[in-house]
C-alpha cells in the first residue's frame, strides 16, 4: 500500500494538509469578516485585521508543539471547518458583530488545539468530566457569542407582556416584553463573566494574602489574619448591601465588593493548605539557599497547593454566582436594563403561579453550570491526587 | 527471665504454614507480582526473623502471616494455613476474629500506630473487651502486669497516659504490650526498632524477647538490620525482590552464610575510610565556639565548641534529644545562638542567615535526614538540581541543563533516565541522591549531613556513604555528619564529637573516642550497637545487669 509521503514540515504523523487546510479557510474567513467591515468602521477593521494576523501566526507557532495523532487531526479538522460552515450561514449576523465572530472562531480553535494536546487525558476522563467540559464550552461560546446567536437585541421590547412560547419567541417575553431567549443569553454573558471576573480577583487577593501570611508569618500573618477575621465577622450578605448602597450599584464596585468578602474565605484555606507545606524542609532547604520570598512561594508552595485551591475555586465560583444572583433579586446586583439571570427570576416570578416554568428557566442554567464547573474540578482534582502517590 | 520456654524451635506444632505464597501489587492499573511463591513455616513458640532491604517483600509476607493484603495488594495464590485454618479462604468475619485476639500486629512507627487522641490503656482494653476475652476490669489490672514485664517506668499509672506523653521507646514498649493482650499465638514484628536510636532500641528489644520468651509466643521478626535480627530470631528467612534466598537457624546463617546476597548483608558494616595522615591546617574551615542556644525560653545548647577542617569528616554522635541537630541549625543560622559565635574559614557568620551573603550559604550545603520531605514533589530532578546552578552559578539554558547531567553522572544516576523524572517516580535512595547532587551543584566547601543514611535501608546506606566519601576525595568537601548511628560513625569519620543533652562530653580523632579509655555515655553508645552474635544481647544484659 502506497502512501502519499507528506512533507515533513510540521512533523506530524497524520497527514497535515486537511488541517493547513482548515486553518487557512478560518483566517480567509475572518479576512472577508473584516474587509467587509472597512465601509463602515475602518479601525475596528484595521484592528480586527490585525488581530487575524497574530492569530494565524499565534497557531501556526504553536502547530509543532502539539502531539498530533489522526484522531486529533480530525478533532481540529471537523471542529474548525463546522464552526466556520455555521459563522458563513448566519453570515449577516456575523458580520454585524464581527468581534464576537472573532472571539468565538478563536476560542473553538484554542479548544481544538487543546483537544489535540490532552488527546491522552481527555480519553481517559470519565463521562462526568466530558459532560462538565463540555457543558462549560457551550456557556463560554453562548456568552462570547450572544449578539449573534440572539435573535434580538438585549433591551428590546418586541411583544406584549408574558407572551407564551411561540416559533417567534422561542421562550416568550418576559414582564416588560422582552424576548426571554435573547435575555437569557446576555443574562449568561454579564452573570457569567461579572461572576468569573470575582472569583479570579478573590483568588488573587486572597490566594496571594494566604501565601504570603503562611510564607512570612510573623507580624504580618498576624496583621493579614486579623483583617480576614473582622470582614468575616460582618455577616457578608448584609455587609455587601450596606457597602453597594453607600457606593452605588455599578459593575465595577459589585466585582469589587464581592471579591474582597470572597478573599477572606480563600485567604483561611490558603493559609491553612501553605502553613502545611511550609514546614517542609525543602522550603527550608530554598530558604537557606537564599532564595527570595516570591520564588518560595511561586515554585515551592504554591504547585503544593494547587489542588486544594483549585477545587474551592470551582466552589467558590458558584458561591459568587449564587450570591450575585442573590443580590440582583433583592435588587442590588446588576442594575437593569441588563439582562442578569438572578433579576430574571425575580421579574418574571408572577408567572409561576400559573404553572409557567419558564421563570425557573435561567435558575436551571445556574443549576446546570454549577454542575459542570464541580465536575470539571473533581476530574481535575482527582488528575492532581493520582500525580502525588 | 524466669519461664523461658525451650528453645529448640522444632519443639512445637507447626503454627502457621504458607505454601507457594504469591502476592501482587497493582500500579498504574496492571497488577505485578511481588511476592514469588514463598513457603514458610512457623512452629509454636518460634521467633522467625524476615530480612531483606526495602522491596523485598518482607512486610508483605508478615501482613499475609494475618490473612491481610495492603492496599493495592492482593494475595493471587498459595495457601495460608494458621492452626489448621486457611485465612485466604476465611471469610472476612472469621479474620477478624482471628486477628487482635490470636495474631497481633506491632508496627515500625508507634506513634502513628496509636491513637493520639486516647490513652495508653484504654486503647489496650479495647481488644480483649472486644473479643470479649477479659472484663475491662480485668484487662486494666492485666495491662499493668505486662507493663511491669515490659520494664516500663510506673507500671500503675503509665497506662493512663496519652501516647504523646510518652518517649518513642516507651510507646513502642506499649504497643508491644497491646499486641500481648490477648495473649495470640502469633505476633508480627514490623520494624519495631528501626526507627529508635541506639540505647533505646536495646532497652526495646529486651523487653520484646524477654516477653515473647515468658508466653511462648510465635513470632515474626521484620527488619532489615541483621544483627538485630540475630539478638531475637530462632530462624532466618532471607528475602530478595519477593524471592526466597536462604533460610537457617541463626547460628548457622551468621556464622556460615551459603549465598552470595547473605554474604552481602552481613558484609554491609565493614566500610572503612582510610585515614588521612596530613596534619590538620590553621584556620579550621568551620569553628564554633562557645555556642548555647535555646528554643523560646527552653535552653537546648550549653557552651559547645567544634572545629571542621578542610577535607575531614566531624562526626556529631548522640542519642535524640541531645542536641546534635539543633547544633546544625546554629550553624547553618536557622536558629541564631544566645551566645557564642561561629566562624566559618577565619570570618564570623552572621547569627541569623537571612544576613549572610550568596557565597557564604553556597560554601554551606545541608543534606537532610528525610528525603522525601527535602525534594518539592511538585518539582523535575532537572529544575531540583539545577535550581543552585542557576540561583549561585548564574548557569543558563543548555549550560545547566549539561551540568546537571555531569551531576547525575557523578551520584550515579543515568541521566537520561533521570533528568525529567518527579521525586515520586524516585526510590528513598534515589532521592537521597539527588539530594546529594543539590547540595553539590551549589560547589560548597562544607556540607552538613543530618542523618542522611537513618531513612534509608542498609544496603542503600551503605552505597550513599561510600558515594559521599568518594566524592570527598575527588572534591576535597568537609562533611559534618551527624547521626545516632555508630556503625556509620565508623565508616565515615575523622574525628568524632559526642554530645549529650545538649552538651559535647567528649570529642577528639576517631581512634582516640574509638579506643579505651571511654568517657562513661560514649561507652554506653558503643556497647549498645548491635553486633552480629546471637548471645550479644545476653552477654550484653548481664554485664549491664547490676
Amino acid at each position: 500500500m502506497t502512501m502519499p509521503v507528506s512533507t515533513s514540515t510540521f512533523g506530524g504523523q497524520a497527514s497535515p494538509w486537511v488541517s493547513r487546510i482548515a486553518m487557512a479557510s478560518v483566517h480567509f474567513f475572518i479576512l472577508v469578516l473584516f474587509l467587509q467591515n472597512v465601509a463602515a468602521d475602518t479601525w475596528s477593521a484595521v484592528i480586527g485585521l490585525l488581530f487575524a494576523h497574530l492569530y494565524s501566526v499565534m497557531a501556526l507557532t504553536y502547530w509543532n508543539r502539539i502531539d498530533r495523532t489522526a484522531a486529533g487531526d480530525t478533532v481540529i479538522v471537523t471542529v474548525t471547518l463546522e464552526f466556520v460552515l455555521i459563522a458563513v450561514i448566519f453570515w449577516e449576523r456575523s458580520s454585524a458583530w464581527p468581534w464576537s465572530t472573532l472571539f468565538g472562531l478563536g476560542l473553538v480553535q484554542v479548544c481544538a488545539f487543546a483537544a489535540v494536546r490532552y488527546w491522552k487525558d481527555l480519553r481517559q476522563a470519565p463521562k462526568s468530566a466530558w459532560f462538565g467540559l463540555i457543558v462549560v464550552l457551550i456557556y463560554v461560546m453562548v456568552a462570547a457569542m450572544a449578539p449573534v446567536i440572539a435573535p434580538f437585541s438585549e433591551t428590546e421590547i418586541v411583544g406584549s407582556e408574558y407572551d407564551a412560547w411561540n416559533n417567534e419567541h422561542l421562550l416568550g417575553t418576559d414582564n416588560l416584553g422582552r424576548d426571554m431567549f435573547t435575555r437569557l443569553i446576555y443574562g449568561g454573558r454579564n452573570t457569567v463573566g461579572v461572576a468569573f471576573i470575582t472569583t479570579v480577583l478573590a483568588f488573587l487577593i486572597g490566594g496571594l494574602g494566604g501565601l504570603l501570611a503562611a510564607a512570612m508569618r510573623g507580624w504580618v500573618d498576624q496583621v493579614l489574619s486579623r483583617m480576614m477575621e473582622i470582614l468575616m465577622a460582618i455577616p457578608s450578605f448584609i455587609f455587601a448591601l450596606l457597602i453597594l448602597t453607600i457606593v452605588g450599584t455599578s459593575v465595577p464596585s459589585l466585582i469589587m465588593v464581592i471579591a474582597v468578602l470572597d478573599a477572606t474565605r480563600v485567604f483561611r484555606l490558603a493559609r491553612a493548605v501553605a502553613m502545611n507545606v511550609v514546614v517542609l524542609e525543602f522550603v527550608e532547604a530554598a530558604s537557606l539557599r537564599g532564595e527570595g520570598l516570591w520564588w518560595i512561594i511561586r515554585s515551592e508552595i504554591l504547585p503544593n497547593v494547587l489542588p486544594p485551591l483549585v477545587a474551592e475555586f470551582g466552589l467558590r465560583f458558584c458561591f459568587v454566582f449564587l450570591f450575585l444572583s442573590g443580590l440582583s433579586f433583592l435588587g442590588l446586583g446588576i442594575q437593569p436594563p441588563t439582562a442578569d439571570w438572578g433579576s430574571m427570576v425575580r421579574d418574571n416570578a408572577t408567572l409561576i403561579t400559573y404553572g409557567d416554568i419558564t421563570p425557573l428557566l435561567p435558575a436551571a442554567a445556574i443549576a446546570i453550570l454549577t454542575i459542570g464547573v464541580n465536575f470539571v474540578v473533581d476530574w481535575f482534582l482527582h488528575k492532581a491526587s493520582g500525580l502525588k502517590d | 527471665m524466669s519461664e523461658t520456654a525451650d528453645k529448640t524451635g522444632q519443639k512445637g506444632d507447626v503454627l502457621v504454614e504458607m505454601h507457594g505464597l504469591r502476592i501482587e501489587g497493582r500500579s498504574d492499573d496492571i497488577w505485578h507480582e511481588i511476592v514469588h511463591g514463598v513457603d514458610v513455616i512457623l512452629h509454636r513458640g518460634e521467633v522467625l526473623g524476615l530480612i531483606g532491604e526495602s522491596g523485598a517483600g518482607k512486610s508483605t509476607i508478615g501482613l499475609a502471616a494475618m490473612g491481610f493484603a495492603r492496599d493495592g495488594c492482593r494475595i493471587s495464590g498459595g495457601s495460608i494455613m494458621f492452626d489448621g485454618v486457611d485465612l485466604t479462604k476465611a471469610s472476612d468475619e472469621s479474620l477478624r476474629q482471628l486477628r487482635g485476639s490470636r495474631i497481633a500486629y506491632v508496627a515500625q512507627s508507634a506513634a502513628a500506630a496509636f491513637n493520639p487522641a486516647h490513652k495508653l490503656i484504654d486503647q489496650y482494653c479495647e481488644a480483649p473487651v472486644q473479643h470479649g476475652i477479659m472484663p475491662r476490669a480485668e484487662a486494666e489490672s492485666d495491662a499493668i502486669d505486662l507493663y511491669g514485664r515490659l520494664q516500663l517506668p510506673d507500671p500503675e499509672n503509665i497506662g493512663f497516659r496519652y501516647p504523646h506523653q510518652v518517649s518513642g521507646g516507651q510507646l513502642q514498649r506499649a504497643m508491644t504490650a497491646m499486641a500481648m493482650a490477648c495473649r495470640p499465638d502469633l505476633i508480627v514484628f514490623d520494624e519495631p526498632t528501626t526507627a529508635l536510636d541506639v540505647t533505646t532500641q536495646i532497652e526495646v528489644l529486651s523487653a520484646i524477647r524477654g516477653i515473647v520468651r515468658q508466653f511462648n509466643t510465635a513470632a515474626i521478626y521484620i527488619t532489615h538490620d541483621l544483627a538485630v535480627v540475630s539478638q531475637m530470631a530462632d530462624r532466618i528467612m532471607v528475602l530478595r525482590h519477593g524471592n526466597l534466598v536462604e533460610e537457617g537457624d541463626t547460628r548457622g546463617m551468621i556464622e556460615d552464610p551459603q549465598k552470595d546476597y547473605t554474604r552481602e548483608l552481613l558484609a554491609v558494616r565493614t566500610f572503612r575510610k582510610d585515614l588521612l595522615d596530613e596534619p590538620n591546617a590553621e584556620t579550621p574551615l568551620l569553628r564554633v565556639e562557645n555556642v548555647s542556644a535555646a528554643y523560646g525560653k527552653s535552653p537546648v545548647l550549653f557552651d559547645v565548641s567544634m572545629d571542621i577542617h578542610r577535607k575531614r569528616t566531624v562526626a556529631v554522635v548522640g542519642e535524640s534529644g541531645s542536641g546534635k541537630s539543633t547544633a546544625a541549625r546554629v550553624i547553618t543560622g536557622l536558629l541564631p545562638p544566645s551566645s557564642g559565635q561561629v566562624y566559618y574559614d577565619g570570618q564570623p557568620l552572621a547569627p541569623d542567615h537571612r544576613k549572610r551573603n550568596k557565597d557564604e550559604k553556597r560554601c554551606l550545603q545541608m543534606i537532610y535526614q528525610m528525603p522525601d520531605t527535602a525534594i518539592n514533589p511538585r518539582q523535575r530532578v532537572s529544575s531540583i538540581i539545577g535550581r543552585p546552578l542557576e540561583f549561585y552559578l548564574g548557569m543558563r539554558g543548555a549550560d545547566r541543563d549539561a551540568r546537571v547531567r555531569e551531576l547525575l553522572e557523578m551520584i550515579e544516576l543515568d541521566p537520561a533516565e533521570f533528568f525529567d523524572r518527579f521525586p515520586d517516580e524516585l526510590s528513598g535512595g534515589q532521592k537521597q541522591r539527588v539530594c546529594i547532587a543539590r547540595a553539590l551543584a551549589a560547589e560548597p566547601e562544607l556540607i552538613i549531613c543530618d542523618e542522611v543514611t537513618s531513612a534509608l535501608d542498609q544496603l542503600v546506606a551503605e552505597e550513599i556513604l561510600k558515594l559521599l566519601q568518594s566524592l570527598q576525595d575527588e572534591l576535597g568537601l568537609a562533611y559534618m555528619f551527624i547521626t545516632h548511628d555508630l556503625a556509620t560513625v565508623r565508616a565515615v569519620a575523622d574525628e568524632i564529637v559526642v554530645m549529650l543533652q545538649g552538651e559535647v562530653v567528649e570529642q577528639g580523632p576517631k581512634e582516640q573516642i574509638l579506643t579505651p579509655p571511654h568517657h562513661e555515655y560514649t561507652e554506653l553508645l558503643l556497647s549498645s550497637v548491635p553486633e552480629m552474635d546471637p548471645d550479644w544481647l545476653d552477654n550484653l544484659l548481664d554485664q549491664r545487669a547490676p
